[in-house]
């Protein structure tokens, strides 16, 4: 797998895993809706300009332009922030879409606070859920630029839909090029016997990271999954840290309902009802602000991620 | 249009009314309106204009038509069987459990189906996807699509208007199936649909304004429309809903009506009556 450190953001990771992708294949295409500068799929129309559409500020329309090109056999991948991507065109997607077994990947971007400055109105938290309902649509949240590229690039070659949630601004590094990152295979960066924290998106696995070195100190051994892909769900990982540890904590920079913490918490009620705790913004909406305030405000923190894991095991 | 095409043309108009009516009346019901105001397109379309195939449904360079009022779904099924992209006796399934011919048109179940229509205005940004995948694998096919001027009050129509318009997508041709009449009643007592033609011209396009039942205009539009580069087509086709359905003609709530069996062979009888069908 190429090395994403050739990239410095994740928009120019996820942009040019897509842009490698049309360098092989001719059936990949590119939409946007005015937010080309903003994710820089500028890239894609500079290399590929008779397959970049950029469809103006009409992300439903966007959408339903996709199905279409999927319907000639074309693998479009779609792009815009990702409350739009999912709230806006949300019936699009569905019907024109899913009901009709059409495949587009839908790149959202600034998920949850990590959008901002854009403030409340730009910031999706139930965009997980929201995908989630679509039958058959795969959702990841890769936790850093490695796994971006790496799952931007197995998603086209999945054959499924799929939504990949993914901030545009800065990097982060967790895996090398030669690391084995599978689709729908989370990844354990850490084994604790005590409890589990499985968490989504560079954000949380970090601050679940520095969580499990804070509870160490405290003598509770923690679990990290990094649970990049979020459907289809990982339930062999998910079973077996709760088997390990009996206690769980779901960190997602998403909405309660229909989130990554009530997808586990119906897996393991069927298989293995553990303990369980959740991390997410719950019934609020977003704010704006730069991502330090937000985290506080919304308790999206490391110390948030410790004091509810120690209150499990307690 | 010579004499010959155009009685072949409106014998194939009948049979698929005759069709549409007796396939919802084997359910009880259906969307009659909608169905009968788009069969003179239709057979123009499937028996004059369109490059397809029944026997090979799927054939990479043919023309493809999304109906994106969807709830025609009857008339194209009966067009579609007629034909013969499947059994005539496929109609009777309309809307039983695990037919093949669901209420509102269905890529996924119905050969012949180029997309999905039903969640109105979804269907004319598909169609752009489809046109633009012609052009962009260098195909001669053209992309076909209907909207109803109900279904034209939702707003992706113009997000789609806007950009095929900007895009200049000549093997895009649209219809609006103007019957002036919505579920609810008429077009003109809930959102009245003003400036059609000139709402369409201002978005770029090629645009036609004729009567939807007449074969000579359907061509005239048509044939002009193909000679127009650089820019999409509407052909505006001002219609009767539920047109050659008599007992729904001038009624408000035609829109999707019950029709028992004997209902229907009464209409059919009424309707070969009034073409001077022997």
């Amino acid at each position: 797998m190429k090395d994403a450190h050739v990239y410095s953001h994740y928009r120019d990771t996820v942009i040019g895993a897509v842009v490698d992708l049309a360098a092989e294949h001719e059936d990949v295409v590119f939409l946007d809706a005015d937010l080309s500068s903003c994710i820089g799929s500028t890239a894609f129309q500079k290399a590929y300009p008779e397959r970049f559409f950029n469809c103006g500020i009409a992300e439903a329309n966007m959408t339903g332009i996709a199905a279409g090109l999927s319907a000639m056999g074309f693998v479009p991948f779609i792009h815009s922030f990702g409350c739009f991507a999912s709230r806006r065109a949300y019936d699009q997607l569905f019907i024109s879409v899913g009901y009709t077994h059409q495949r587009v990947i839908v790149i959202g971007s600034d998920p949850g606070i990590t959008a901002q400055y854009n403030g409340g109105t730009h910031m999706p938290f139930e965009d997980i859920a929201l995908m989630r309902q679509i039958p058959g649509m795969v959702v990841v949240e890769p936790s850093d630029a490695q796994s971006l590229y790496s799952l931007t690039q197995q998603v086209y070659h999945s054959g499924s839909s799929a939504y990949i949630r993914t901030p545009r601004k800065g990097i982060n590094f967790r895996y090398g090029a030669g690391d084995e990152i599978v689709l729908g295979k989370g990844i354990e960066l850490a084994d604790g016997k005590d409890v589990a924290l499985i968490a989504t998106g560079s954000l949380m696995v970090d601050a679940a990271l520095k969580a499990k070195d804070m509870l160490k100190e405290k003598g509770i051994e923690a679990t990290v999954v990094d649970l990049h892909t979020i459907r289809p769900l990982d339930t062999d990982l998910v079973e077996r840290v709760a088997k390990r540890c009996g206690r769980v904590l779901v960190m997602e920079n998403g909405r309660y309902a229909g989130g990554v913490g009530e997808m586990i918490a119906m897996h393991l009620a069927k298989t293995n009802p553990v303990k369980m705790d959740f991390m997410n913004v719950g019934e609020r909406y977003g704010e704006v602000g730069n991502l330090q305030y937000l985290a506080g405000a919304f308790g999206f923190t490391a110390e948030n991620a410790a004091e509810k894991a120690e209150r499990l095991v307690r | 249009m010579n004499n010959e095409l155009l009685k072949s043309l409106k014998d194939a108009a009948f049979e698929i009314r005759c069709r549409t009516i007796r396939e919802i009346a084997s359910f009880g019901s259906g969307h009659i309106g909608g169905s009968m105001s788009i069969v003179e397109l239709l057979s123009y379309l499937y028996f004059r204009e369109m490059n397809v195939d029944p026997k090979d449904p799927a054939k990479e360079d043919r023309d493809r038509l999304v109906v994106s009022k969807g709830h025609s779904g009857p008339a194209v099924y009966a067009a579609l069987s007629l034909k013969g992209f499947f059994p005539e006796d496929w109609l009777s399934t309309l809307n039983q459990g695990g037919t093949k011919l669901p209420s509102h048109c269905d890529m996924t179940k119905t050969p012949g189906i180029d997309f999905t229509g039903g969640s109105l205005g979804q269907g004319l940004s598909a169609a752009i996807g489809i046109a633009l995948g012609e052009r962009l694998k260098g195909q001669v096919s053209r992309t076909f699509a209907i909207i109803g001027d109900g279904e034209a009050q939702e707003g992706q129509i113009y997000e789609a208007a806007e950009a095929a318009g900007a895009w200049g997508l000549d093997n895009l041709f649209a219809f609006l199936d103007q019957n002036g009449q919505q579920l609810d009643g008429y077009t003109a007592d809930i959102i009245p649909s003003i400036g059609t033609v000139e709402r369409w011209k201002s978005f770029g396009w090629d645009v036609y304004e004729i009567s939807g039942h007449d074969y000579q205009q359907i061509e005239e539009a048509v044939e002009n429309a193909k000679r127009v580069k650089g820019k999409p087509h509407m052909i505006v086709m001002n219609t009767i809903k539920s047109y050659g359905y008599i007992p729904g003609e001038g009624v408000k709530a035609n829109h999707s009506m019950a029709i028992s069996k004997e209902g229907a062979e009464e209409a059919i009888k009424a309707l070969k009556d009034r073409e001077g069908r022997v």
